[in-house]
């Protein structure tokens, strides 16, 4: 663990990373590794120097195991429902489905049966990533620490790798949704024709589509990250704080939290049908 | 804040996790809400049915009854007045009775009036015949006078 608070924050901020080193790395204990392999990060520069061939074991984990918790209760009831009076659980997974189906229904006028589970697994599963905040900042890490793993940062959603990973997810749909529906003219037509309908235009319309097109998952995944990133950081500054003046700070900001972790799940629900529609309507 | 590998496990994760939402949880769950919808729908209506057929069976059943008393009263009025028909017509036939009865109770006293007279009658000439023939000493023929006598006897 950390000593000072700059090294306590970094320490809470960094990943649990495994991946790949190169032969003849340096370690932080000063061995060089006689081969490249794979192997967990034990500081920062580690996981950085690993580069793009390294797993983040704990955002990954905990998010599949967020997903499958959602899928897992979603699917128990799915399999036990009724069409008469339903219970509590049945209750709660109706209600959550009515209010996705809502929001398509009132932000998306074409048919797709795709994007109503869509939103309902983005909602739920990204709700559920955030409410892992609400756990204390040292809980789970001193537990991993203690067996062994030096970093161990459970909320998925402060994780830039998670909310780009599922943006990137989105944005894949609008590109083929895109091509499905208007038709490879018709997007291209679309990026290259608008906003001014001129032929000499085509390359300053192209850059401005492109741009609009490329911001989407962007701003979709950063405001995510950004929002819960932030959280986190708060967090981390109040269990900085003597033991007795903690809570004055972490119950006002946990209670704030409760709004703004379905709020972002929501957001990022809502834009993915917004963004999801346009892709399916002609402009 | 490393960008790698975790980002192309967070979309196929995520690819999968849609893909069974799609074909494992959303499919069931709305089918179960679209079918208690459809029932609750159904309940409703079969409501309103019925309490629209109770208002129509209560109209009818007043319509009945309003239709039943005025048959009853129309039946009552016939029933007096045939009544009253009756009680019209067998006094007429009392009367009429009296009047034969007395009608021929005076033609029997005539009868016998005229059976008494004529039987007197007959009496008389034969009383005034042997009468005559006292004061005659004679027999009279009865042939030979017998016009006198039914002369006589019609002036009696």
């Amino acid at each position: 663990m950390a000593d000072t608070p700059v090294e306590y924050i970094k320490h809470h901020l960094q990943n649990l990373t495994y991946g790949k080193l190169d032969a003849g790395y340096e370690r932080f204990d000063g061995s060089v590794m006689s081969e490249s392999g794979w192997t967990f990060a034990r500081t920062a520069q580690e996981a950085s120097d690993m580069g793009f061939m390294a797993i983040h074991v704990d955002t990954l984990g905990w998010s599949i195991a967020m997903g499958v918790l959602f899928l897992g209760l979603f699917r128990f009831v799915a399999t036990r429902v009724t069409t008469g009076v339903p219970g509590a659980l049945q209750n709660l997974v109706e209600v959550t489905v009515e209010f996705i189906e809502n929001l398509v229904k009132d932000g998306f006028h074409a048919r797709n049966p795709l994007i109503a589970p869509l939103a309902l697994t983005i909602f739920v599963w990204i709700l559920l990533m955030n409410v892992l905040k609400l756990i204390p900042v040292d809980y789970i890490p001193s537990i991993a620490h203690a067996m062994g793993l030096e970093y161990f940062k459970i909320v998925p959603t402060t994780d830039p790798n998670a909310t780009f990973g599922m943006s990137i997810g989105v944005f894949l749909l609008i590109i083929f949704y895109s091509l499905k529906v208007k038709g490879v003219t018709g997007f291209a037509k679309e990026l290259g024709m608008q906003p001014f309908n001129h032929w000499a235009l085509i390359p300053v319309n192209l850059v401005l589509e492109i741009l609009v097109l490329i911001v989407k998952p962007i701003s979709l995944a950063l405001r995510l990250f950004g929002n819960m990133y932030a959280g986190e950081v708060v967090f981390i500054l109040i269990a900085l704080l003597p033991l007795w003046a903690q809570w004055t700070l972490n119950v006002p900001w946990a209670i704030f939290h409760i709004l703004v972790i379905p709020l972002q799940a929501f957001i990022f629900t809502m834009l993915t049908i917004v963004y999801l529609a346009s892709a399916h309507e002609e402009h | 804040m490393n960008i790698n590998l975790t980002l192309i496990g967070q979309s196929i994760a995520f690819a999968i996790f849609v893909w069974f939402c799609v074909k494992y949880v959303w499919p069931p769950i709305t089918a179960a809400m679209e079918a208690r919808q459809k029932k609750i729908a159904e309940g409703l209506s079969a409501a309103d049915r019925a309490s629209l057929d109770l208002e129509l069976a209560q109209e009818k059943a007043a319509q009945q009854l309003h239709q039943a008393k005025e048959e009853s009263a129309s039946l009552i009025d016939q029933a007096n007045k045939r009544a009253a028909q009756i009680v019209e017509a067998s006094k007429d036939d009392a009367r009429k009775e009296g009047e034969k009865l007395i009608e021929q109770a005076r033609a029997e006293i005539q009868q016998e009036r005229i059976q008494a007279r004529d039987a007197l009658r007959t009496e008389v000439a034969l009383l005034a015949i042997a009468g005559a023939e006292k004061i005659l000493e004679t027999s009279v023929d009865a042939k030979a006078h017998s016009e006198m006598l039914d002369k006589l006897a019609a002036e009696l």
